[in-house]
């Protein structure tokens, strides 16, 4: 067992749902990540190939939301703030350290394919779902919203029923 | 009264907000343990629970506070982004992230926060992230079907079960009370008797105690708003009530002068009020008197405010509804409008022509305002009636 201290769990959960709510009061709306990732690849798409941004209907209908530009926009801000928030909390607990995480058992390429293919079916889930873990299922609980809640329930069943075939990424033996 | 943003808190000063909000949810998050790959699909595998008990303590608590807000009136939920539901999309979107949760070992909140400690395989996630994302951009044509279909709305979960909001409150927190009890006996398990959650033992049975009891406060909260109603629906109550009330002949003077500081509010359905209002009416039914935009009208002290309905009852009804809601400049129109139609639009010379002088002047009023009146109806009927939709708040991933 790693010997970093973690805070408590219920604590952890209380502070960030007092968060949660202090955002929904102010500005009306819950916390999210991946929307970010889509502000990103439409900022991309649109500078380096603006015509067929423009052909396309996705990128047209983001940009139509957001006239000035594709970064400006609120969870842009709020993800660079996680970055920043989580690097501070590295910071003071002395978790700051280049690494790539992984069990012994498995190679490092093997981590990284995991992550990359991982990383690229949630990133392709939360557009077909409207949000991810944050601004689909944990926004969306607090709101009490039926598709939020769905959502969840969709990625912890999936992810469960799916965990056994890739017990051996996470499970030394 | 909340949301804050755009009255209060300008949309470029909300920026600053998201920052601020994201610099508290990276922290929080790295400080529970968010950061670490093995740390979040411990949840499933029976390792180690810490996602299940975080995620679920901060869903309880933020809903269990919108609950209490939106109960005291201080939160307009219709102002609130409700994610919308699109059956289809929700699930196989969602079931295909929990793919990637498992594959990659994180989500897109969490790989954020490892990266930012140095978390290799978080930063190739995120990589990832930006190729999924660039693929369903690029391939759209082909999901847009799946993505918009089947959709349902914005539904909050009580109304898709036909409960109340409190008693719904009150089952999700005995589940997740029931749920967190059980992952700390199967933590256990797998871990061959080590404990994983380092919620001291005897914090527990009090914590247990502290969810119950918030449990089984929001199940007896009668919501403000059920109770306002309730209230005003009992004719007896409104009835008695002192409130101020305009004359029919005062209000076609008013209109006849043309007087600015005239509010008039239609309480009557909107089908009604397109096809005839008054003069620079706004429509309001009476459910619409808790939005937040109301708030302004209604609160104007400058102006002459006057709800009116069909008949009398009608219009007191709405303006009581004001008044307990704790607007105290508001009035209603003494007859409503079948009065006002029938004495001062449709009047006409009794029989016997009145000797009482104060009988007479009333003719040649009334007999003028007839005659005037239905003019600036006419010419004052908005063109095109259509109702402001509240302006919520896109939200979302």
């Amino acid at each position: 067992m790693e010997k970093t201290t973690y805070m408590n769990p219920y604590l952890a959960g209380f502070f960030l749902g007092i968060l949660l709510l202090v955002t929904i009061f102010i500005t009306g709306r819950g916390l999210g990540a991946s929307g970010a990732v889509k502000s990103a690849v439409v900022a991309t798409t649109v500078s380096v190939a603006p015509a067929h941004a423009g052909d396309s209907r996705f990128y047209r209908e983001y940009m139509d939301e957001h006239p000035e530009s594709p970064l400006k926009n609120w969870l842009v801000f709020e993800v660079v703030g996680v970055v920043i928030g989580a690097f501070l909390s590295g910071l003071v607990s002395n978790r700051l350290n280049l690494t790539l995480e992984k069990i012994p058992t498995i190679t490092n390429k093997v981590r990284i394919a995991g992550a990359l293919t991982g990383g690229l079916l949630f990133g392709f889930g939360a557009q077909l779902g409207r949000g991810c873990t944050s601004g689909s299922a944990l926004s969306g609980m607090a709101v009490l919203s039926t598709g939020g809640i769905l959502t969840m329930m969709a990625i912890f069943g999936g992810a469960y029923a799916f965990a056994y075939f890739f017990r051996k990424l996470w499970l030394p033996r | 009264m909340g949301p804050l943003v755009p009255e209060i808190i300008g949309n470029e000063l909300n920026f600053v907000v998201a920052l601020l909000v994201g610099i508290a949810f990276g922290f929080i998050l790295e400080q529970a343990g968010f950061s670490t790959s093995k740390k979040l699909v411990g949840l499933f595998y029976g390792y180690d629970f810490t996602v299940l008990r975080v995620f679920f303590t901060a869903g309880l608590t933020a809903m269990t506070g919108v609950l209490i807000l939106t109960h005291y009136g201080v939160l307009d939920m219709s102002l609130v982004y409700v994610n919308p539901l699109f059956l289809w999309s929700a699930l196989v979107g969602g079931v295909i992230m929990g793919l990637g949760f498992v594959i990659g070992g994180y989500c897109p909140g969490t790989s954020f926060c490892g990266a930012a400690i140095g978390k290799i395989d978080a930063m190739v996630f995120i990589v990832g992230s930006f190729i999924g994302v660039y693929i369903f951009a690029e391939g759209y044509p082909l999901f847009e079907d799946l993505y918009k279909a089947e959709f349902l709305g914005s539904p909050q979960i009580f109304e898709t079960f036909g409960m109340s909001r409190g008693l719904f409150g009150f089952v999700l927190i005995l589940v997740a009370v029931g749920a967190f009890w059980m992952v700390t006996y199967i933590e256990k398990r797998q871990n061959n008797g080590q404990k994983i959650d380092i919620t001291p033992s005897k914090m527990v049975l009090p914590l247990t105690g502290v969810a119950v009891i918030i449990a089984f406060t929001a199940f007896f909260f009668p919501e403000k708003r059920e109770t306002v109603l309730e209230k005003v629906s009992d004719k007896e109550f409104v009835n008695q009530l002192e409130i101020q009330s305009m004359s029919v002949d005062e209000l076609a003077l008013r209109l006849m002068l043309k007087d600015r500081n005239l509010q008039l509010i239609d309480v009557r359905t909107f089908e009604e009020f397109k096809e005839y209002t008054l003069p620079n009416a706004i429509h309001a039914e009476l459910e619409e008197m808790f939005n937040k935009n109301m708030n302004n009208i209604l609160n104007n002290r400058e102006k002459v405010i006057v709800v009116f309905g069909d008949d009398d009852y009608s219009g007191k009804k709405a303006a009581a509804l004001a008044k307990e809601l704790g607007y105290k400049n508001v009035g209603y129109l003494s007859g409503g409008l079948i009065e006002f139609k029938s004495e001062i639009l449709d009047f006409e010379a009794p029989g016997i022509l009145p000797a009482a002088r104060s009988l007479a002047d009333k003719y040649k009023f009334r007999s003028s305002a007839a005659e005037k009146l239905p003019a600036i109806i006419e010419a004052a009927k908005p063109k095109e009636v259509k109702k402001e939709a509240p302006k919520r708040v896109l939200g979302g991933c």
